[in-house]
This record gives structure tokens, sequence and C-alpha cells, in this order.
């Protein structure tokens, strides 16, 4: 069984995304780049699938400028058999990402696409989800666990007040969430090792995709900042102050 | 053209995001219609129809949409999609699971977790983990969003509006429901709490968050956790509130032993009140706070809940 994982080269999770000062978006010169942390949890996944002996090829694959070939390295560092570039300076949205995909999909044929569920910069939630309803695949969003079965996969959800279980018809998408696993860290000699393994790169015009884009983006502004607070001696200030002054209690 | 909402509701108890999410479909200036789907909804269907600014509510009640399923829940919106320029859905794990479908069915972008309504084609959600805010122009014919509910009011009531049957069911068969496992709680849903109180690293361990049930009960409030605290493994991930957990934004919100990292803050700063209970005066919680206390947590604890 063949498993596809589409990765995203975001901003590092532990920087803070700063706006550039003509508001036109945010400022990522000189800024340290990772892979996506939802995007390390769906490699983990498949990697975990394939040491299970369940899956035989674990195949990642992004889109994006060249840059973006080291997240893959990283991808095939951690223990993906082969990589793909899809290659293109555009700024793409969810849904040109979800076609591109849709492609790949079609010419690689992968049983289990396991993709984040979220990117940790556009915030969207949107492109597994998509890409799903493109391949008409059955889809398992926010998984925290996987259980395959002969031609199904059982996905228990993290959903809001619990978690619910879902099983799909195989092939299928899933997207994952934080319980899912916890990412291992890749070796150096595994780090070595994955510059000898194929990256493929593929440039986006080439695949009879629309990229024209949909959304427009305005502005990019900071948010609001709470005006600073004051410090309270002591416990009794503090239910004091939430009485009288902020009303909440 | 007119605006389709789709009703969020959890085992057909309405979900109060709902009300919310209307009144940021009030903002788009079109007529509303709010489609229920589910199993034996008819009470909720009624709810439905007294929120202000209802025209009508379509009501889709039949065991194949008793858990909202994706794939069936798109087919039936994609089914209604042709009569209205925007499709709208809270930005629940419900709303997140089925529209990007929809969306991609439609030929269309979705614009995900809107917090403020522009003009009807304009909108400015959070990007970035909430530490920047963008302005986005949607240049489809046809609008998908969905709202992150805590950035709205709760709509008035009003006159019960028409109540309409559908009776075209889609069953694909691509997925199917297994089972589910709800949180057991006395306590309100974070997302739903008008009170939350958060415990994080500098709880030391999971026992110690008991300290915050008595407060808690008090208050009538939901306990969160910082995903330090998570995954440190003192309490269990449903209850991460954060960029990549909850967004909340209650009336009161207390973090209690939380240093304040970017990923905690993204998900609870729309918050009214924050109180900070922390022994590190340099905590970056304290910048956001409304009432600072630095002072050790379990000192603390005990007496906030004797005064309370």
């Amino acid at each position: 069984m063949k498993v596809l994982v589409p990765i995203k080269r975001v901003i590092d999770y532990n920087v803070k995304a700063r706006v550039k000062s003509d508001n036109s978006d945010v400022d990522l010169t000189n800024v340290k780049m990772a892979m996506n942390p939802f995007c390390e949890i769906a490699i983990e996944e498949a990697i975990r699938l394939k040491e299970a002996g369940t899956v035989t090829e674990v195949i990642a694959v992004t889109i994006g400028a060249k840059a973006a070939q080291e997240q893959l390295r990283t991808a095939l560092a951690l223990g993906a058999d082969k990589a793909i570039h899809i290659e293109t300076d555009e700024k793409l949205e969810s849904l040109h990402i979800a076609k591109l995909l849709a492609k790949v999909v079609e010419k690689e044929a992968p049983e289990l696409v396991i993709l984040g569920k979220q990117s940790i910069d556009s915030d969207n939630n949107q492109t597994g989800q998509m890409l799903a309803a493109l391949t008409n695949r059955g889809q398992g969003t926010f998984a925290s666990k996987l259980d395959i079965d002969n031609a199904m996969v059982k996905v228990t959800r993290e959903v809001d007040g619990g978690l619910q279980t879902v099983e799909l018809k195989l092939p299928a998408v899933v997207t994952t969430d934080l319980r899912l696993n916890e990412p291992r860290y890749a070796s150096l000699p595994n780090i070595m090792k994955a510059k000898r393994k194929p990256l493929e790169v593929i440039a986006a015009d080439s695949l009879g995709v629309d990229l024209a884009p949909r959304t427009q983006l305005v502005s990019v502004s900071e948010p609001v900042k709470r005006s600073g607070g004051i410090i309270v001696d002591d416990v009794a200030q503090l239910v004091e102050k939430l009485k009288t002054e902020a009303k909440v209690i | 053209m007119k605006t389709l909402v789709i009703a969020d509701h959890d085992n057909g108890i309405l979900k109060p995001e709902t009300s919310k999410t209307i009144n940021a479909a009030v903002k788009l200036g079109n007529a509303i219609d709010v489609l229920v789907l589910g199993e034996n909804i008819s009470e909720m269907a009624n709810q439905v129809a007294s929120i202000n600014g209802v025209a009508t509510v379509l009501v889709a009640d039949n065991a194949i949409y008793g858990h909202q399923l994706a794939e069936n829940t798109a087919d039936l919106v994609l089914s209604l999609a042709g009569d209205y320029s925007h499709i709208v859905a809270s930005a629940t794990t419900t709303g997140k699971n089925f529209m990007p479908r929809v969306a991609a069915l439609l030929d269309v972008a979705q614009i995900s977790e809107i917090i403020d309504v522009v003009d009807a084609e304009t909108f400015k959600r959070p990007i970035y983990a909430g530490n920047a805010i963008a302005t986005v122009k949607s240049l489809d014919s046809k609008k998908v969003i969905t709202v992150r509910a805590s950035s709205f009011d709760l709509q008035t009531e009003q006159a019960a509006a028409t109540v309409s049957a559908l009776d075209s069911t889609f069953d694909n068969h691509l997925s199917q429901f297994v089972s589910v496992e709800q949180t057991e709680s006395e306590r309100p849903e974070l997302t739903a709490a008008e009170v939350v109180i958060s415990g994080g690293r500098g709880m030391q361990n999971g026992e110690n968050f008991a300290l915050l049930n008595g407060i808690a009960d008090k208050l009538g409030a939901a306990i969160g956790a910082s995903r330090a605290a998570v995954d440190a493994g003192f309490v269990a991930n449903d209850m991460q509130v954060g960029q990549t957990g909850k967004i909340v934004a209650p009336n009161l919100y207390i973090a209690v032993g939380i240093s304040g990292a970017i990923q905690h803050l993204a998900g609870m700063k729309d918050s009214k009140v924050i109180v900070a209970i922390n022994k590190d005066p340099d905590a970056p919680i304290f910048q956001v706070a409304d009432y600072g206390l630095v002072a050790d947590l379990f000192e603390v604890l005990p007496q906030l809940e004797n005064a309370l």
C-alpha cells in the first residue's frame, strides 16, 4: 500500500510573525522556516505504518518555491522513500494546492493520503477536505488514531466535546491532529542518506491546473493590542477588582 | 441573492455558534435561509426559526444525516447551492469538516474563520495564529465562508420563520459512522463557557489540576490547559486552549501557571477580561492580562477558592 504525504514549508512555530510596515503581508525575510508541525505528524504516521508493515511506500510531496526542497529532504531523512516537488513561485491558495495534489494522486494512485489538518501560516484548514472532494474520496479529518484493516481505515477524530470514529473506504484522505503521534527527529546518518533518495521536480504550470487567484489579499494588519493591565497585591484585591471594576463575577 | 447558513448542533442540541454565525450572516445584507440537518431535529428547527434574521428554515431530517458526515453533508449543501450567493457555517469541527468539501465541489475558494464582515465580499480573518489579521476579498461568484463564532454576538429572537422540509437524500457510502465518545463533564464546554480557568506547566502535574476544580465550580467555569501542560502529559489534549487547540473568548479567562507562549495567546487573547497568576513577574502572560497576580499558585489558588 502506498501513502502520499503532502507537506508545507512554513514559518517556524517558535517565531512570531511580524507584519510588514506597508501592511501588504507578513514579513518572512530572514525568518527561520520549517516543516508545518501538523505535516510532521502526517509524515510520522506514514512512517509508522510502513514500519508496521501496513504500508510499502511513503511519498512526500510539496508545492512551492525551490527552497521547499529543504523540507522534502527532511521528510526523506525521517523515512519517506521518495519526494516530489511541484515547483512554483506563485502564491497559491488551498483550492489550487488541492487541484495540483489531485493530479499527483491521479498519477501515483496512493491508497491513502495523509496531510496536516492546517498550516500554521494561513490557518485555513481546507486542503485535505478539498483534495478528498476533488478525488471523490472519503475523508477522516483531525485524526487522533488510525486503524487500517483490509480495504478500510478507521479514523478517530477530535471533535468539539469528544471523539468521533468513522470508517472510510480506501482509497481515502486523512488529516492529522496533535494527538495522533509524537514525531521523531531525523538522525544524522539518515540526513546523509536522504541526500541520495529520489526527488522529482515538476513545474506547477505543466499540470494543466488553472492557478488564477480566487481571493485578493487586501491588507494585513497587526491585531488590536490589549492595553496593559495592572498588577494586584493579593487575592482579596483581585476578587474585589473582578467584582466592582470588571464586573465579571 | 440569498445567504444559506448551515446550523451547527450536537446530537440535536442547537449550539450557540449557530446564532452567532447568523449574526455574521446578517452583516452580508442578504435574506438568510438556514439548513438544519440531522436526525429527529424538528424541535431544533423551530428554535432556529426564532433566531432573528432567518427567512426560511430548511430541514433535512434523515438518519443518513444523523452524524453530519462530511461527504453526505457536502452533497446536500451542494444540491441547494444554486440559489445562494453566500454559504456560511460556524468554524466548529463540524463546519471545518464539510465546508471545504462544498467549496471544492463548487470550484470556489473558502474564506476560513472570519472575524469581521467588511462588505459582502471582503472579510477579516486571523492568520499566523492571530499574530496578523488579513483582509481578504473573494473573487469568486459564490462565497463559501466559515465564521469564528466567538467574534460575533448572539442574535435576538423573532416571531418564528417558515420551516420547510427537504426530502432529498445523499448517501455516498464513502464513509460510515462508527461511534462517538463524548467527554464526560459536568462543566460547560470550553468554547461555550462564560468563564474559563486554565492551567499551564506551572501546575507541575495532572493531580494539581484538581486545585482548579473548586474555583471552576464556584464560577461555573470550564477548565482548560496550555499546550505545555498537554505536552507534559498533565491533562488530555481536548483541554488545550491555543492556536492548535480550542479558541476561546469568554467574559473571564484565568491563566494559572501559564507563561503566555504565542501559541497559547492565540487561543485566548480575545477574552473580555484576562487574569494571570504566575510567580514569574516577567512572564509574557502579564502583557495581555487585565489583572496580574505575581504569586505562587499553590498558595493563592486555595485563597481564591475561599474568597469566591
